[in-house]
């Protein structure tokens, strides 16, 4: 029970990472059907941004941890959702009208361009940082087991909630989220009734970066190191993740990120370590030929 | 005579190497109805469509309101009073009937949104009914209901009709073509129609056009345009 709760806790924080990425991939595929790969190699430029921000911070004397990572965290988005629209701008805007293949080539490209600019600015070792959070709480030592929930991990989940929250209604409630549904669903008539398209899908990409560029700042703060390949891999998961939520889907999104983490450690607690990307890919498989759309995916046939 | 609130000069359009418009001269003139008829396939939509720039006129220039439009993107189209409710009637299927409706408010900075929305659930009752189901899950009827009423909360003066009847049973096309009729006479609101159904559209407008294969062969007053054999031959006899 101790056991099973303690890596709950670490399933929930790393399945907040995987969910805000996720989104990313799923609303740039709902607005112009594509996969972009480059997005988790945004997110590890989220990172790096969060790691350069919070150092020219302390340099300059702000030390006062709330308010630096406060300051962090709004820079850091500023900076990485700048990247998420140049990305769009100068990688996927111009090949809008061709043939479908080239934007996803394109952004295969970006994805290796990001990765070698970073490498080559940041140098290919691991970038740490010192502990900025510490101290935790412990829970359930009354009943005889305890279950330790560190403060990092407290930030990371509440930070999911509240951004998830935001993120629903701007996305169902507002004007520009009623432009970027229709834009998903009928890119012409939106122009008809005055939307603007391209502009829709370049905030599109910037909401999209700001989110990973969020989960950058909890990937630091959780593990204390990056380097410029940490967005491959945790771009494959949270890809994975949107699919298995249903690709296209917010819900689904980050339904599956919090499914793809949990597997994840409950896999590598109780199975084995080494296995754990091959149970969450397995899962996803198996979901995938019995329900095609995902777990919360809408199907494909609408009634016309 | 002041000049027309839309017109077209030598418009032509290509889809690809093919030209789907060749050279069309159409003149819409503040509070008419104008139809525009033809064969299927004819280019018609492809009209309706280069109006708001989507494909854009190859040559040739539309002059909207002493304004000219022909290079204009789609969405600035969309602002100037000027609305659409196409081919197909696109709703948007996953969003509610209300959702739809503001999108058509959204040009107008829904400065007259709640007055607009209840204007629009008293032409059309139906709509009230289903505010808040998904447009997908409308009929046919209440879907074109909901692609002219989005059209008319940007409080257009130029209302572009395609093929509102397409697909409807004939009373609820009726329905639809009274409510036109009312709007022209009681707004002042300018349409310009394309109908495959040329005997009700050439019934209802003031001025109509032929259009056959790209080009316009004919024009003139609806009535005088029932009359003419080659109109009744090719649009009206059989095919009504």
């Amino acid at each position: 029970m101790e056991y099973f709760a303690q890596q709950l806790v670490y399933g929930l924080t790393l399945g907040s990472v995987y969910g805000l990425i996720a989104i990313g991939y799923t609303m740039v595929y709902g607005i112009i059907g594509m996969i972009n790969f480059a997005h988790g190699d945004v997110f590890m430029v989220g990172a790096f941004l969060s790691l350069i921000v919070y150092l020219v911070l302390v340099a300059i004397g702000i030390t006062f941890v709330p308010i630096a990572l406060l300051l962090v965290l709004v820079i850091a988005m500023m900076l990485t959702a700048l990247y998420g629209w140049t990305v769009e701008r100068i990688a996927y805007r111009p090949l809008r009208g061709s043939f479908r293949l080239a934007p996803l080539i394109s952004a295969i490209g970006m994805s290796i361009f990001l990765q070698n600019y970073v490498q080559v600015a940041q140098g290919p070792y691991l970038k740490p940082l010192p502990p900025v959070v510490t101290g935790g709480f412990k829970f359930g030592a009354a009943e005889g087991f305890t279950v330790n929930v560190s403060n990092v991990q407290l930030i990371i989940v509440l930070t999911t909630i509240v951004l998830m929250a935001v993120f629903s209604l701007i996305v169902g409630k507002t004007n520009f989220g009623r432009a970027q549904r229709a834009c998903e669903q009928d890119r012409k008539m939106a122009a008809l009734l005055g939307v603007d398209v391209d502009r829709t899908i370049s905030l599109t990409f910037v909401l999209g970066a700001t989110l990973a560029s969020v989960a950058g700042l909890m990937y630091l703060l959780y593990y204390g190191v990056v380097d410029f390949y940490i967005g491959f891999v945790a771009g494959v998961k949270a890809f994975t993740a949107a699919v298995l939520g249903g690709i296209g889907s917010l819900p689904g999104a980050m339904l599956g990120g919090l499914l793809i983490g949990l597997i994840e450690i409950f896999w590598g607690a109780y199975v084995s370590g080494a296995w754990k990307d091959v149970a969450a890919f397995s899962i996803l498989i198996i979901v995938l030929i019995f329900m095609p759309n995902g777990l919360l995916g809408r199907p494909e046939v609408e009634k016309v | 005579m002041s000049a027309p609130l839309l017109s077209l000069r030598g418009v032509t359009a290509y889809y690809g190497a093919i030209a789907a418009l060749k050279g069309v001269d159409v003149d819409v003139n503040a509070g008419e109805i104008v139809t525009l008829i033809g064969a299927n396939g004819a280019g018609k939509s492809t009209l309706m469509m280069t109006i708001f720039g989507a494909p854009q006129a190859r040559d040739g220039s539309i002059v909207y309101d002493g304004q000219d439009i022909t290079r204009m993107p789609t969405h600035e189209i969309a602002r100037l009073k000027i609305a659409q409710s196409p081919e197909g009637r696109r709703i948007f299927g996953r969003m509610s009937v209300l959702e739809n409706l503001k999108m058509g408010a959204a040009v107008t900075g829904f400065a007259h949104y709640d007055e607009d929305l209840e204007r629009m659930f008293a032409i059309f009752p139906r709509l009230k009914e289903r505010a808040n189901q998904r447009g997908g899950t409308l009929s046919g009827g209440e879907q074109q209901m909901l692609a002219i009423a989005r059209a008319l909360m940007s409080r257009p003066r130029l209302l572009l009709l395609d093929e509102p009847s397409l697909g409807l049973a004939p009373l609820v096309a009726k329905q639809i073509f009274s409510v036109v009729a009312d709007l022209n006479r009681e707004e002042g609101l300018t349409v310009f129609l394309v109908e495959q159904n040329a005997y009700h559209a050439l019934k209802l407008a003031h001025r109509g056009y032929v259009m056959v294969n790209g080009k316009i062969t004919l024009s003139g007053q609806g009535r005088e345009l029932l009359e003419r054999p080659e109109v009744r031959a090719a649009y009206l006899e059989g095919g009504r």
